[in-house]
């Protein structure tokens, strides 16, 4: 009965040691996929790059050289570990600092005349176009240059017609 | 002594440009040349008096008289002499006086040229110059005097003054701030005077524009009198932005060229009408059409002008508020109000006398394709104008700051540049005044030919990009029309005279520079949209942090961390510079050494890359950071930048062009238009009957 209890407990030790062996390799194992998981700095400038810098006038996240945009950046990658999504981040940027952090303003509200003025006066000036190459016409500039193409051939004509002449005379 | 110099010296100016604008007045009014004569000479003398002003500042630049507030801010001890010197224009009040200056050095040009046969446009030629140069002189005067200094009062406070308050005592600070270490690249020594030249060179058109709108001229000798003037103005606006976009990469560490900032689009407004009306000006001369759009435009290319000067210096980018709260904002918002207003008036009061002496007579024409490359310029500059000042209105309506950034721009401005390239490979092929598809096409189906086939081999290559075999055909076309052109010339040449090639190509262009510089004008066009093409479609990058021995990949690079050293240099500089090693396909192809500057004085830091460059690409690295302690690891973020060199090489065609085409011909005879003129000998204006 001993020798059965020991060998139990012996099964047990070799059974928790075998455990514990296995769960030494899983967290190395952890770890490494913690270390894939882990965003690189090409990962944050992706997002980085479409967002603008707060404080500096006009410069993308991803270049701006100041601290404040270093821990911005810092921020994104912390975003980027807890599994946040690239909208969820830019979305949280805008709700802390407002449109401005993006790119371009979104289409809504008085933003939509950012898009909407450039084609409209672009038409505008396509119609103004239209209307003066409307007026096109034969006109009288138009017959003369074409009578000058004209007279150049007929002089051309004249002149070989001359040379001939000439040289019947000579020849008689 | 000096800043009294120099201040006596703007105020005298500005009284001597307030008296040529009045004896103009009083001369054209009265009809009496002696007052117009007098204005003239007045005109002149500000240039000499204004010299003195500049002096002075350089002197108390170079000197370190830090009681001057402006010295202060602008230099320290440990800049070098030619930076003290460029901090002329490194600061509000100094840029402003350098303004003022070459306005003052342009106007009296003006006056100095044969004015025997424009008689009657003189008076009104000073007159707008003068009312130029006087409202700069007053914001100088009145809000940006460069010679304030510092007083302490008899009871310890501390003023600003240009006078020394009763029983104050100058205050002499043992160091200035410094000049903003952006500003301290060779780049921006050169660019800030070639905007301005660029800036001031285009008022000289505006004033015979408004000249001839004011006494009703209505023939060209308006546009003929100042085309070179045009050209010349484009060409340093040119100069000006290319050698900005060279700065901004070379300094700011982005490893871009250009970001649509308001500061860039402030210059690059008026480029993009100047640049409408120097072709759209051709249309005119040739066949008497556009006078009326002609001056549209040249009062646009003012008036931008005057706006990008505003737009730079009134703080209103920063804030709508801060524009409400800077002194010189809201006179500058006045003064281009009025002098547009006042301008379209008298554009309006013409109207009738400006009609086209002609029709245009076919769609293929030279002059119908001009009208639709004006179109496109303006599309673009509608564009550029729009999404400048849209953040502006946002503020102020909504309370919402918001940024109009690249994508807005690249995406709305692209086609239109695309329509331009493809319209700079056709124009030059028809023919003024009327063309056909037949005659048009018989011309075109050579280069056209050459550019198709460029499209098949880019797209063998393996570049599926839209944008790229787009833009890459069309300017192929414009490049393979231009050099056909050159070609054709020169094998008349050659048939006609046996000259050789080479003679024939020189004679050819001699013969008639304006139209072959304008050609080789346009191949720089080419190259830069090369270059362009190359880094906005296909640039890469890369970051990562890497300890000495490790390296980043980036399109067939290796860039290998060797060390990282920390160090004072006696510019007053604390430098953090990498050392790295380059190769490409197992090649060493050398070291890179990326750093990061940090100025004591002024407390900012700047970026500046390492880059390799070839005519294929750019390889361009900046230090991110560091660990600034055991220097084990840094940072770098790494750009390919491919064909971005072409860019640079197209601005130096672009010079070259610009001056073939500007340069003096043999003096012509030309046509005096049916106008008033000035009998010196009687000293009264009187018409020609």
């Amino acid at each position: 009965m001993n020798s059965n209890n020991k060998v139990l407990s012996r099964k047990k030790i070799t059974f928790v040691f075998f455990i514990l062996i296995f769960l030494m390799f899983l967290i190395p194992i952890k770890n490494v996929i913690a270390q894939n998981d882990y965003p690189t700095d090409d990962q944050v400038n992706v997002i980085a790059k479409e967002l603008y810098c707060p404080v500096c006038e006009n410069i993308p996240l991803d270049v701006c050289p100041t601290q404040a945009c270093a821990q911005w950046r810092a921020l994104i990658k912390e975003k980027l570990i807890a599994g946040w999504s690239k909208d969820e981040i830019k979305q949280y940027f805008v709700d802390q600092y407002g449109d401005r952090v993006l790119a371009q303003p979104p289409a809504r509200g008085l933003n939509w005349l950012v898009y909407i003025l450039p084609p409209v006066v672009f038409v505008g000036g396509i119609v103004v176009v239209y209307l003066n190459l409307k007026k096109i016409k034969k006109s009288p500039e138009k017959i003369l240059q074409d009578s000058t193409i004209n007279n150049e051939k007929y002089l051309h004509e004249m002149e070989e017609a001359l040379n001939d002449l000439n040289k019947k005379e000579d020849l008689t | 002594m000096l800043p009294n110099l120099g201040y006596g010296s703007l105020v005298i100016t500005l009284i001597v440009s307030i008296y040529a604008i009045v004896s103009a007045v009083i001369g054209e009014r009265k009809n009496l040349y002696k007052y117009v004569e007098s204005a003239r000479l007045a005109l002149l003398l500000t240039f000499p008096l204004l010299t003195l002003t500049v002096i002075s500042i350089v002197i108390l630049l170079v000197n370190q008289n830090y009681e001057v507030q402006y010295v202060f801010n602008v230099t320290s001890s440990t800049m070098p002499t030619y930076l003290k010197v460029t901090a002329l224009w490194g600061g509000q009040s100094g840029s402003l006086v350098f303004w003022a200056w070459l306005m003052a050095a342009f106007g009296s040009a003006v006056t100095l040229r044969k004015w025997d046969r424009d008689h009657d446009l003189l008076p009104w030629v000073i007159i707008v110059s003068s009312v130029t140069l006087a409202f700069f002189l007053i914001m100088i005067i009145a809000f940006e005097n460069p010679f304030i200094r510092f007083w302490t009062l008899p009871s310890g406070g501390e003023l600003v003054a240009m006078f020394a308050p009763a029983g104050s005592q100058l205050i002499h600070p043992f160091d200035g701030r410094g000049l903003n270490p952006l500003l301290r690249h060779p780049g921006m020594v050169i660019h800030p005077p070639m905007l301005y030249l660029g800036f001031v060179s285009f008022v000289i058109p505006y004033a015979f524009g408004m000249a001839a709108l004011i006494t009703g001229r209505s023939d060209d000798r308006w546009i003929r009198l100042t085309r070179r003037w045009t050209l010349v103005a484009w060409m340093f606006l040119s100069i000006g932005l290319i050698l900005g976009s060279r700065w901004a990469y070379d300094v700011l560490g982005w490893g871009g060229y250009w970001a649509w900032d308001p500061v860039e689009n402030a210059a690059f407004m008026p480029w993009l009408s100047g640049t409408a009306f120097l072709h759209s000006v051709m249309i005119q001369e040739k066949r008497g059409l556009f006078k009326r759009w002609n001056m549209i435009l040249v009062i646009f290319t003012y008036s931008l002008v005057i706006f990008g000067t505003f737009l730079t210096r009134s703080g209103v980018l920063s804030s709508v508020h801060a524009f409400a709260q800077s002194a010189i904002g809201p006179m500058f918002f006045i003064y281009i109000g009025v002098s547009f207003i006042i301008s379209l008036a008298f554009l309006i009061k013409r109207w009738d006398d400006l009609r086209s002496e002609g029709v245009m007579t076919s769609l293929l024409s030279r002059e119908s394709l001009f009208l639709i490359n004006n179109l496109l310029f303006i599309g673009i500059l509608v564009v550029v104008f729009w999404g400048t000042v849209y953040p502006l209105i946002s503020e102020l309506f909504t309370g919402q700051k918001v940024t109009v950034g690249p994508p807005f721009y690249n995406s709305t401005t692209g086609p239109l540049f695309a329509g331009l390239l493809l319209l700079m490979g056709i124009a030059p092929l028809s023919a003024w005044g009327h063309s056909t598809w037949k005659t048009l096409g018989k011309a075109l189906w050579i280069p056209a030919t050459g550019s198709l086939t460029l499209l098949v081999v880019l797209f063998i290559s393996g570049i599926r990009s839209i944008g790229a075999l787009i833009g890459l055909t069309v300017a192929s076309l414009a490049a393979f029309v231009t050099i056909y052109e050159f070609w054709r010339g020169m094998k008349a040449r050659h048939n006609r005279s046996g000259e050789n090639y080479l003679v024939a190509l020189w004679k050819l262009t001699a013969r008639n520079r304006r139209r072959y510089g304008g050609y080789v004008i346009h191949l720089s066009v080419v190259f830069m949209a090369i270059g362009i093409i190359g880094i906005e479609l296909f640039q890469t990058e890369t970051q990562g942090r890497i300890a000495p021995g490790e390296s980043l990949s980036l399109a067939g690079y290796t860039v290998t961390f060797k060390n990282l050293a920390e160090f004072d240099v006696a510019d007053g500089r604390n430098v953090a510079r990498a050392v790295l090693s380059i190769s490409k396909d197992g090649k060493d192809l050398g070291e890179l050494y990326p750093r990061r500057d940090f100025y004591y004085d002024s407390q900012q830091p700047m970026t500046i890359p390492g880059v390799r460059s070839t005519i294929e690409d750019d390889l361009y690295v900046i230090l991110v950071n560091w660990e600034q302690i055991s220097s084990r690891g840094a940072t770098f973020k790494v750009f390919h930048n491919p064909l971005i060199n072409w860019l640079w090489y197209g601005g130096i065609l672009l010079v070259i062009g610009s001056f073939i085409a500007a340069w003096p011909d043999p003096e012509k005879e030309i046509e005096l238009a049916p106008s008033r003129i000035m009998k010196k000998e009687t000293g009264r204006l009187v018409s020609k009957p």
